[in-house]
This record gives structure tokens, C-alpha cells and sequence, in this order.
């Protein structure tokens, strides 16, 4: 089995967020750049146990400049064979999904693997867009994930319970919480990362179809004041008083 | 590497006479990719596999702590710079130090760790013949055996060659019967292997032997109760006639005592490297709380008061990782310079360090002695939470006080960094009295009344100069006046061990900050050099103080007069707002909320 798993480049949750360019772009100055978690912990590692199990290749993906190699490397020391980074800047989902769509079709994977979403913009459709450019069915936020020859049996969270699913291959998945387990990449691994192919491929050239206006960060915090519970007066009195909602 | 464009490295002991370029020296901010990840490995494993279980590491739970080792050895960490035909990594020793630091910050398996990879596996990887290293390596490279190292006894702690431990050759001569008793055994409780060092007959000198847990004859006391590292396993272990096969002499006969002083000079950077480590995460736990927690209405990270704790402990943990990075590097260069020779990476790997035994000695002492004062301070900005038994500061506060024990104490550490720098100089390796005799002149001529450079760095560095001509007038006058008796001086030989300890650490980081400045400018290293700043201060005063004591110690009349100006002269520092440098340093790790350099 062929499987090509998405990853891209996410800031460490610690980071102090800022924008530059008239509030255009994030500022990327002394932000410290981790694997997207959900790219990671879920659908790259269950990429590689299934490998593990039964054979085949991993392959990664990755839109964007060198600056994604450290974060490319991580995702070879944990075990994928070989890495693509598509040398392009991308400033949308669909010049990403686009462009991934390319070599996806280039490779002839069985399987296409994402992350439920980029803990950084959040937008979620990169493996919608993806699935609709390679003319395979989509599965998202997939928690659990199966395959036996050709067919995949996929488990999602669904309101209030659980679907599961079956779908002949090819087929593109998101990865949610469950998928697998964070792995750490051992030494061996780390080392052996030297040693695998990151192929940088010219991009196709998608012209990008939405163009960001601004960011702006949420207000930020108010004072909170700590009410006894033993008093719901004073709450009400505050209410009424001061924060004048009731 | 642009190693041709490099000067000749300074040799163990060095610093005090020569200078060094800052282009010269390795700084942290200079580790490649595969470092950064090899420690992040290991940051995440002390995250996720050992934060999480540290309160049932504490009480020792049966089992675990050998299972964690495991789990480390199946990421590979056991052996990183074990060669890769014996199981391990094959990396450099500056990576292993880079682990070593990230596992700093693990409490009691800090010291599991350190114990099995250090003092347990070395001695077997480093003086082990092909059969004994292919018996026993691979299998501690991977955690399936665990090990420990048995050289201190109830009599017998820092006067190591002392012990009573004895070993007798059977008379069919194919065992030694081994007897004795050993105390403070690290990992005891649960190893595999044990190297156990004994006299053979009368000998005056120890031998160094390889035992296994099977051996009949071997028994354990219970676990000790321990101020901290309370989930380490420390027992005192009893060999009741325990027979040996001869095969499983390490190394040669009498040379145990070698064995154990090359193996803790490598114990002793490698404890820096750990102390490094954990003073980095106490300053995180502490900014954390210092800008959660509110008093009067504000967080106190707000306050003056505790800026100036924060600001005092991040620059001494700068200072620290400066220091013994530098130092790693002159050991790594000097191993591979014996390797390129043709000598064998291990015993490359032993000469390399013990070149820089001194370093090893003062970076122990200095590091050890940080991470005190910093977990002590943590504690103080936690206020009455530092002193509960929930808190991790508590934990840091009791684990830490152990470094400034073992690894050789500190006062022994002190006084073997003044012992061998003397002893270089006696045996022509190291020109102590020339320059000495040159700073002993000089304090009878005119100072000199230049105008200072433009330059911070080289203002920096003419003090930095200063600060060694400080400690060569005082080495040097002691080791005239006192001469045979000096050894029995020991308040001046921790005197001067402590004035080299500040020079050799504020010239680490004048060094690291300049280096930092040609790559990424003066402006992007703003609080760097408010580091550099408060520690130079910080310096002279120390150098000062420690310097007057000494000579007030031995000297006399217009001899002790001159010298004591010549201190002044020396050790003189313009003023600067230090209050100000502090607060910048301060704001930089509240910002972060972590120790962020
Ligand atoms: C938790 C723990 C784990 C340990 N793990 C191991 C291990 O795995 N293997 C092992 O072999 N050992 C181990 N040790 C032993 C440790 O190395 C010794 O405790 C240490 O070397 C000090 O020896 P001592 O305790 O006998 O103290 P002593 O030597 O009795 O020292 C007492 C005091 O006297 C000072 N002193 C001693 N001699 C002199 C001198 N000549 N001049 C001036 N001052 C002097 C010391 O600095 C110290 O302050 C461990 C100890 C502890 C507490």
C-alpha cells in the first residue's frame, strides 16, 4: 500500500502570535515551528503503523519553502520512507490542495492522510479539496482507521456517537484525536532521517483564489473578579452595578 | 567544519595564560538539526514518560524506574555515543552532553540515568577488552541490563583508593573471591551489572572488577531514606565471598583507581550538562508561577524584588551553558585530533577528557552550585506553595542538593582543580610561572593608563585579561610563599579554585555573547548582553573577594599591601546601571513565561 500523509508546519502553541505587513501575514520572527499535531500524532503515525503491519511505503507531503525541512526530517526520523516538498509559498487551501493533488496523482497512492486541520489557521478543507481534485471519496475527522486489501473501514465522532464506515481505495482521510498515539522518534530514527530523500518538485504554479484582507488578535482578556459563592448578592449587585447587564 | 581556519584550541588549564578568539569557541546557539531533535527526543520522554509518573517514581513503585529505563533504551537514549557496532548511536560526545542536559530536568531518573550511562556502562565501553564490550554493551545500550558502579564504602567516600574491599585469586586460579561492602550504590536495586572496584591481596592500589546480578554472594541493605532523588534506588551491597571469574577483570591490576578518576572526570562535565538542564526548567516552573500569581493586586513577577531573583538566576544558567559548552568543544576537537592520530576512539575519548580534567572539576562545582541557588530561589518566589510537598520546586529544591556531593564533593572538586593545574605547570604543560613572575613585576611598574577601546568586546576582554592576571598573582604567591605546604592551605585552594571557577565562566560567556554579536548583530542579542554585563560584575566582585581572602591568608607587610592594590587594580569594573541590566534580563523570561535563551 502507497500511502501519502499531508504535513505541514504549525507554531508551537507557546508562541507569542504577532502580524506584520499591515496585519496581512503572521510573523514568523522567533516563533519556534513544530509538526501540525493532528498531521503528526495521527495521521502520520497511523501511516506508519499500518506500514508496519502490512507492508508498503509513507510518503509526506509538504507545501512550502526550505523552512519546512527541520519540521519535514521530524516526520522522516518518526518513519516515513521519503518526503515531497513542493517549493512554493502557498497563501491558500486550495493552491495547497492543488498543488498536493498534483504529485498525489504523480505517485498513484492508495491512501491520502491529513490532519482534521492546522492548529494555526484552522481551515479544514485542504483534504476536502484535495479528495474532489483526485476524484476520491473524503473522509473526515476520522478517529479510527482500518484497511484491509483494498477496502478502508474508517470510525468518525459524530454528534452524540460514533459512524463507522467503509470505502474502496483510493481515498483521502483527516485525522482526529484517536487515530494513534503520539510517537517520539527515536535515535535510530533521527539518524536514519540523514539518509531518506526529501525531494524538493517545482510547484504546478495554482494561482492562489482568495487573498487575506487582515488578522487581528481577539480583545484581550478583562480583569476577572472572584465572587464567593456564598454571596450570590454581591454577583447580582455587580451585575446590575457595575457590569450593568442585568 | 572551517577547522583550518581555527587557532590551536587551548589545552586543559589554558585559560589562565592564554587568550581565546570568540570565533574560536562552540555556543549553543550553533547546534545543527539532528542535535536539536536528538534533544527534543529526549525533552519529550521526560514530558510524557516521566512528569506524569514522578509522584510514583518518588515512592520508588516496584519496577518502574527499571521499565522507564528500558523505555529510554528502546528510544535509543541509553546509548548515543556508544559506538554504533555495539548498539549504540555512534554520536559525538557534545551530543551526548546535549542529552544529557535535556534529561537534567527529570529528578530521580536524571540520576537513574546518569548513573546507568555514566559511571555504570563507561568503565566497561572504555576499559573493557573486545569480549567483555561485546557481552555487556549492547545489551545496556538497549536497557535489557541495567548498571551500577560500586567504588564508595562506609570508610572509604572521598578518599576513594581507601577502601577494605578485597579480592583473592582461588586457588585453581580461575576466579577472584571477592569480599566487602559497598555504600551510596546508585541504581543498586535493580542492576544487572555491577562494577565493583577491590584490592587484590595486599595491593596498595584497586582493581576493577565485572559482576553480574546471578553471582552468589551478592546481597543488598534496603533502600536508604534520602533527603531528594527519593525514586532513585541507593543501597549499600555486600559481597560475601562472591566468586569471580578472572576473565572478568576489567582492565589491568591496579589500575581500578585510573578506571574510577577518568571515568568522574567524564561524570563530572556530563553532572554540568544534567545541573544546566535542571536550573532551565526551574526557572521555567518559576517565571510560570511569577506571572500567575497575584499580591497586592498585581503579579508578582511585577516587583523589583523578584525580577531581580529571575534576572539572577536565568544569567547564571547562561553563564553555566556557556561554560560548559565551551568545554565540551575542546574535549570533542581534542578526541578527534587523537583519533586523526590513530588512536582508538575510546581511549581518544578518556585522554581527550582528562586533558580537560580541570574544566570538568570547576564546571561540576560551578554548575552544581547554580542549580542550588537557583532551586533555592525558586522556592522563595513560590513564597509558602514552595515549601509544600505538592509543589515540583520542592522536589527540584531537595533533588538538587545531591550534585554538590557526589561526582567527587565540592571541596574535593576545588581542590583538585587548583592540584592538576599545578601539577600541568610542574610537568612543563602548563607555563603558570612565567606569567605569574610577568603579573609579579608589573604590580611594581606604572599601570597602564590607556584610554579604553570603543569597542564593549574588547573592553571586555581587557578585563577578562585583568581577571587572569588575578588569579596568576595569587596562584603564583601562594605557590612561592606556601610552597610543600600549600596542600595543607586549603581555605586558599578553594580561594583560588573559586577566583579560576569565575574567570574560566565569565570569559565563557564575554566569549559566547561576542561569537552571538558577529551572527546576529548587536541589536538582536539585546538582553545577551545585559547577561554578559551583570555577569562580569558579578565576576570581579567574587574574583575580588576571593583573591583579598587568599592573600590576607599568607601574605605580609608591603608585599600583601602592593598585592591587594594590584587586586583592586585588576578587578576594577566601570559601574553600570546593574538594577536596570537585571530588569531587561527579567522582562525577556516573563515575556517568554519560560527560560527562553
Ligand atoms: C544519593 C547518593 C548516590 C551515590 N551514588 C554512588 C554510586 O553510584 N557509586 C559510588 O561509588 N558512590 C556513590 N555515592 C557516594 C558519593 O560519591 C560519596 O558520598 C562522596 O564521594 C562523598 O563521600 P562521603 O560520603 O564518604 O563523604 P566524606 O568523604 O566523608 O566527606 C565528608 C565531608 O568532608 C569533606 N572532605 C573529605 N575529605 C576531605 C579532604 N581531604 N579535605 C577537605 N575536606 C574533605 C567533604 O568535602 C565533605 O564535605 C553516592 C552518594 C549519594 C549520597
Amino acid at each position: 500500500m502507497k500511502i501519502l500523509v499531508c504535513i505541514s508546519k504549525a507554531p508551537d502553541t507557546t508562541s507569542k502570535i504577532a502580524f506584520k505587513d499591515n496585519n496581512t501575514a503572521f510573523d514568523e520572527n522567533g516563533v519556534q515551528f513544530i509538526v501540525n499535531p493532528y498531521d503528526e500524532w495521527y495521521a502520520l503515525v497511523r501511516a506508519i503503523e499500518l506500514k508496519e503491519a502490512q507492508g508498503g511505503s509513507v510518503t509526506t507531503i509538504t507545501v512550502g519553502g526550505a523552512d519546512n525541512d527541520p519540521i519535514i526530517r521530524k516526520a522522516l526520523a518518526i518513519g516515513a520512507d521519503d518526503a515531497i516538498r513542493v517549493d512554493m509559498e502557498a497563501t491558500d487551501a486550495f493552491q495547497v490542495a492543488s498543488e498536493i493533488a498534483a504529485k498525489a496523482k504523480e505517485g498513484g497512492f492508495d491512501l491520502v492522510l491529513c490532519g482534521k486541520e492546522t492548529i494555526n489557521n484552522n481551515g479544514a478543507v485542504v483534504g476536502g479539496m484535495l479528495a474532489e481534485l483526485l476524484d476520491a471519496p473524503y473522509i473526515p475527522l476520522a478517529t479510527k482507521l482500518d484497511v484491509s486489501g483494498t477496502t478502508a473501514e474508517i470510525t468518525r465522532d459524530i454528534a452524540g456517537g460514533e459512524e463507522v464506515l467503509t470505502a474502496q481505495l483510493p481515498v483521502v482521510i483527516s485525522a482526529a484525536k484517536g487515530m494513534a498515539e503520539q510517537r517520539i522518534p527515536n535515535m535510530r530514527g533521527i539518524m536514519a532521517a540523514r539518509s531518506k530523500a526529501l525531494n524538493v518538485a517545482a510547484p504546478a504554479g495554482t494561482e492562489a483564489s482568495t487573498e487575506v484582507k487582515s488578522y487581528s488578535l481577539p480583545p484581550a482578556k478583562g480583569d476577572c473578579t472572584y465572587i464567593d459563592a456564598e454571596n450570590p448578592a454581591e454577583l447580582i449587585k455587580k451585575l446590575h452595578e457595575e457590569a450593568k447587564v442585568i | 567544519m572551517s577547522t583550518e581556519t581555527k587557532e590551536k584550541a587551548l589545552m586543559g588549564g589554558e585559560f589562565l595564560i592564554r587568550d581565546v578568539r570568540a570565533k574560536d569557541v562552540f555556543i549553543p546557539e550553533e547546534w545543527n538539526e539532528e542535535q536539536v531533535m536528538m534533544k527534543q527526543t529526549c525533552l519529550d520522554f521526560v514530558n510524557q514518560e516521566i512528569v506524569p509518573l514522578l509522584e510514583r517514581i518518588e515512592k520508588q513503585e516496584e519496577g518502574l524506574m527499571p521499565s522507564l529505563l528500558e523505555k529510554a533504551g528502546e528510544l535509543g537514549m541509553l546509548g548515543i555515543s556508544i559506538p554504533e557496532e555495539l548498539g549504540g548511536m555512534g554520536m559525538d560526545f557534545k551530543t551526548s552532553m546535549l542529552c544529557t542536559e535535556a534529561l537534567g530536568e527529570a529528578h530521580s531518573f536524571s540520576v537513574a540515568y546518569g548513573a546507568h550511562t555514566g559511571i555504570g556502562t563507561l568503565p566497561i565501553l572504555y576499559y573493557g577488552n573486545e569480549e567483555q564490550k561485546a557481552k555487556y554493551i549492547p545489551k545496556l545500550a538497549s536497557g535489557e541490563w541495567k548498571a551500577c558502579y560500586c567504588l564508595t564504602e562506609p570508610s572509604s567516600g572521598s578518599d576513594a583508593n581507601s577502601g577494605k574491599t578485597k579480592a583473592t585469586l582461588s586457588e585453581d586460579g580461575k576466579h577472584y573471591i571477592i569480599n566487602g561492602q559497598k555504600m551510596w550504590i546508585t541504581n543498586a536495586g535493580f542492576a544487572d551489572v555491577f562494577t565493583v572496584f577491590a584490592k587484590i591481596d595486599d595491593d596498595e592500589n584497586l582493581s576493577a572488577f565485572i559482576l553480574t546480578k546471578e553471582m552468589e554472594g551478592i546481597t543488598l541493605n534496603a533502600e536508604e531514606k534520602k533527603m531528594g532523588i527519593k525514586g532513585s534506588s541507593t543501597r549499600q551491597v555486600f559481597f560475601n565471598n562472591v566468586k569471580v571469574p578472572v576473565e572478568n577483570l576489567l582492565y589491568e591490576r591496579g589500575k581500578g583507581f585510573k578506571i574510577a578518576v577518568n571515568i568522574l572526570n567524564i561524570g563530572r562535565i556530563k553532572l554540568a550538562g544534567g545541573v544546566m538542564g535542571g536550573s532551565k526548567g526551574v526557572i521555567t516552573y518559576a517565571v510560570t508561577y511569577a506571572n500567575e500569581r497575584e499580591q497586592f493586586g498585581r503579579p508578582i513577577s511585577k516587583y523589583g524584588a523578584i525580577r531581580n531573583k529571575l534576572a539572577q538566576m536565568a544569567i547564571k544558567t547562561y553563564v553555566v551553558e556557556s561554560a560548559t559548552y565551551r568545554a565540551t568543544q575542546n574535549i570533542e576537537d581534542e578526541i578527534n585530533h587523537l583519533v586523526e592520530g590513530g588512536m582508538d576512539k575510546g581511549a581518544a575519548t578518556l585522554k581527550g577528557i582528562a586533558s580537560y580534567a580541570p574544566e570538568c572539576a570547576m564546571l561540576k562545582v560551578f554548575g552544581s552550585e547554580v542549580l542550588d541557588y537557583v532551586a533555592d530561589e525558586a522556592v522563595q518566589i513560590y513564597g509558602g506553595m514552595g515549601y509544600s510537598a505538592e509543589t515540583r520546586v520542592e522536589m527540584s529544591y531537595r533533588d538538587s542538593r545531591i550534585n554538590r556531593i557526589f561526582e567527587g564533593t565540592n571541596e574535593i572538586n576545588r581542590m583538585l582543580t587548583v592540584d592538576m593545574l599545578l601539577k600541568k605547570a610542574m610537568k612543563g604543560e602548563l607555563d603558570l610561572m612565567g606569567p605569574a613572575m610577568k603579573v609579579a613585576n608589573e604590580l611594581m611598574g606604572i599601570p597602564d593608563f590607556s584610554a579604553p577601546s570603543d569597542n564593549e568586546f574588547e573592553r571586555m576582554r581587557e578585563v577578562i585579561g585583568r581577571f587572569k592576571k588575578a588569579v596568576l598573582m595569587v596562584a603564583g604567591a601562594a605557590a612561592q610563599k606556601l610552597a610543600m605546604s600549600l596542600a595543607k592551605e586549603q581555605e586558599v585552594l578553594m580561594n583560588i579554585a573559586d577566583m579560576a571557577i569565575q574567570l574560566y565562566a565569565a570569559e565563557s560567556v564575554v566569549l559566547r555573547v561576542e561569537k552571538l554579536a558577529e551572527m546576529k548583530g548587536l541589536d538582536a542579542i539585546k538582553v545577551e548582553l545585559e547577561i554578559m554585563r551583570s555577569f562580569m560584575f558579578e565576576a570581579s566582585e567574587t574574583i575580588n573577594k576571593s583573591g583579598r581572602e587568599a592573600l590576607m591568608s599568607f601574605g605580609e607587610g608591603d608585599e600583601l599591601r602592593m598585592m591587594m592594590l594590584g587586586m583592586k587594580r585588576f578587578t576594577k569594573m566601570e559601574p553600570f546601571n546593574i538594577k536596570e541590566s537585571r530588569r531587561v534580563v527579567a522582562q525577556a523570561i516573563i515575556d517568554a513565561n519560560k527560560y527562553c535563551f
